[in-house]
């Protein structure tokens, strides 16, 4: 028994991947970047709803983004599958290593220590000539199972990659918000007292929430990197997480889907706004940001959620 | 000494303070241990090194014949201690019963977090073993309601079933009736020791109000200066006017201070 929103948001899903063939490029591009930095924002979603905010999640972002960038360099790797996988196991080994410090800590000193590692990796690769040093470098184009797409295809199989990815990750996200240990992030929040007193080890808790979100940002990072054919040292750096964490205010930690919509709006209007106001378009973002914080203090997700509220008491009143 | 609770010559000092001296205590399964003293007698900090909150400066605790002195609190849980708190320790943005919910799916699971993690918190055992703990506690007509909404009452209530949820065989209760009015006291404590004794559960519960005592305890453990000064039955115990004084002061303060502790 799937719940309601879960369909939507594939059939959503099955929807975009259909009608992109028809979309322009410059849409079908924005959106697999959305999409991919989206995962990201899904990660983040996990660690806010403990009350966990991650300054510095873009060291998983970059450690994703440049395992593929320095397979597809320095190995003949070029299967998508393949490298992203790596990616995977790589930004999870570092989430996992990172935990062991991270989790101990919360509120602002969580967020500064978060920011604070990943400002480390940005040292190491602005200093680091092999791994491309200020420029960073080209991502060769992947192929897939052994298919190499020509022209406009290559974009499009990149596309419907990212999608297949985010609709893996939303489900297996979704799952794990409701199990017990998913479903523990807002009671940490209220008391890690009585967690610990119900036999829950808090920090072993929110070191998982560290490993799936550390992972998820790598897998968008590498998407990424294969979506933009670049990598630079600014995929670590602050700012690259601190849009993430204005994204996650975007979207609102209320839902799933939230965070894929937040994510391309975000792009989308960045994107506008640089066209447009060349010069201020930080302005334009700002009032954006500031707006929802007004008018959706609960993100872009309450507005889903406040369509969903009023069904859901009808099939329990329904029930015997 | 046996029983299903044996501390021995346990012991605490933070400094030069003893919160806790040669405490030798071995209580019997069932029993309900009433726990009293003034503010600073170290009731506490006992009820704090069981579970696991302290560990102890010297001294064992042996639960069930088994050694568990100084054990995280997690783990003193899992074996069968619980405790609720004296300031009710609830999930205040969840309602009544996805707190209940959370601590019956949470005793019912495996402690391996993986398993935690595939484990749907909504299971048809946890929900019914949620409804049935709330009914068993009178709070079941709060349900819907957000625990930080809650009279302080219903939230000592809820504390305790959250508590007292995975079947525990100790219970530890840190002031049950503290900060609730004194019409409401013996309702409260009539329901809690009925929902305990339904389960089988043995009591030690910490209580400033000597009539709450008397009334429920099997036996009561005096605590002064870190030491157990008396241990006996209610009636004995409390007659002693060497513990009223030292528990209480001097007879015609005890209301006054009584109700400063409501």
């Amino acid at each position: 028994m799937a719940p309601r929103p879960l369909i939507t948001g594939m059939l959503a899903l099955l929807a975009v991947a259909a009608v992109a063939p028809t979309l322009p490029v410059w849409l079908v591009s924005l959106a697999a970047i959305a999409f991919a930095n989206a995962l990201v924002v899904l990660g983040l979603i996990i660690l806010w709803r403990s009350g966990l905010v991650p300054f510095g999640q873009a060291l998983f972002y970059a450690v994703g983004a440049y395992a593929v960038a320095l397979m597809t360099r320095y190995t003949g790797v070029r299967d998508a599958l393949v490298l992203i996988a790596a990616a995977a196991v790589l930004s999870c080994l570092a989430a996992f290593l990172a935990g062991f410090l991270l989790a101990r800590y919360r509120e602002i000193f969580f967020a500064m220590l978060s920011l604070a590692i990943s400002m480390i990796l940005y040292g190491v690769l602005v200093k680091t000539e092999t791994l491309g040093s200020t420029d960073g470098f080209g991502v060769e184009p992947p192929t897939y199972l052994g298919y190499a797409p020509q022209g406009n295809m290559h974009l499009l199989m990149l596309f419907w990659l990212v999608l297949a990815f985010c609709a893996v990750s939303a489900l297996l996200v979704s799952l794990y918000f409701h199990s017990i240990a998913g479903t523990l992030a807002v009671p940490v929040r209220d008391s890690e007292i009585r967690l610990e007193f119900l036999g829950i080890s808090v920090s072993r808790l929110i070191h998982l929430n560290l490993v799936i979100a550390g992972t998820l940002a790598g897998i968008g990072g590498a998407l990424a990197a294969l979506s933009i054919e670049h990598v630079d040292p600014n995929m670590s750096y602050w700012t690259t997480s601190g849009g993430f964490v204005f994204v996650t205010v975007l979207a609102g930690a209320g839902s799933v889907a939230a965070a894929f919509v937040g994510s391309f709006v975000f792009e989308l209007l960045k994107s506008i706004a640089y066209d447009s106001l060349p010069g201020t378009w930080q302005i334009f973002l700002g009032a954006a940001l500031l707006l929802t914080i007004l008018f959706l203090p609960e993100g872009i997700g309450s507005v889903f959620a406040r369509f969903r509220r009023p069904r859901k008491r009808e099939t329990t009143g329904a029930r015997p | 000494m046996s029983g299903i609770l044996v501390v021995r010559d346990l012991q605490k000092t933070f400094g030069s303070l003893v919160a806790a001296r040669d405490i030798n205590v071995a209580v019997p399964p069932l029993q309900i241990v009433g726990i009293i003293g003034a503010n600073g007698a170290g009731k506490t900090t006992f009820v704090n090194m069981i579970t696991g909150h302290l560990r102890p400066t010297k001294g064992t605790i042996l639960f069930d014949g088994r050694d568990i002195t100084g054990r995280p609190s997690r783990d003193i849980t899992r074996l069968g201690i619980a405790r609720s708190f004296q300031v009710p320790q609830v999930f205040t943005s969840l309602t009544v019963f996805e707190n209940m919910c959370i601590a019956t799916a949470i005793a019912r699971a495996s402690d391996r977090l993986l398993a935690q993690a595939l484990t749907p918190l909504h299971s048809p055992g946890s929900v019914a073993e949620a409804e049935a703990a709330l009914e068993l506690f009178r709070i079941a007509t709060y349900r819907r309601t957000l625990a930080a909404t809650l009279p302080q009452g219903v939230r000592k209530l809820l504390d305790i079933a959250m508590a007292a949820a995975g079947a525990p065989r100790v219970l530890l209760l840190d002031e049950p009736t503290s900060g609730i009015s004194i019409e409401e006291k013996f309702g409260l404590m009539d329901v809690v020791m009925a929902a305990l004794k339904n389960r089988r559960i043995t009591v030690l519960f910490v209580e400033h109000d000597m009539d709450i005592v008397e009334r429920y305890a099997d036996r009561v453990l005096a605590f002064c200066d870190g030491a157990v000064i008396a241990d006996g039955p209610p009636i004995v115990t409390l007659e002693n006017p060497r513990i009223q004084e030292l528990i209480s002061g001097p007879k015609l303060n005890m209301t006054a201070s009584g109700s400063r502790h409501a």
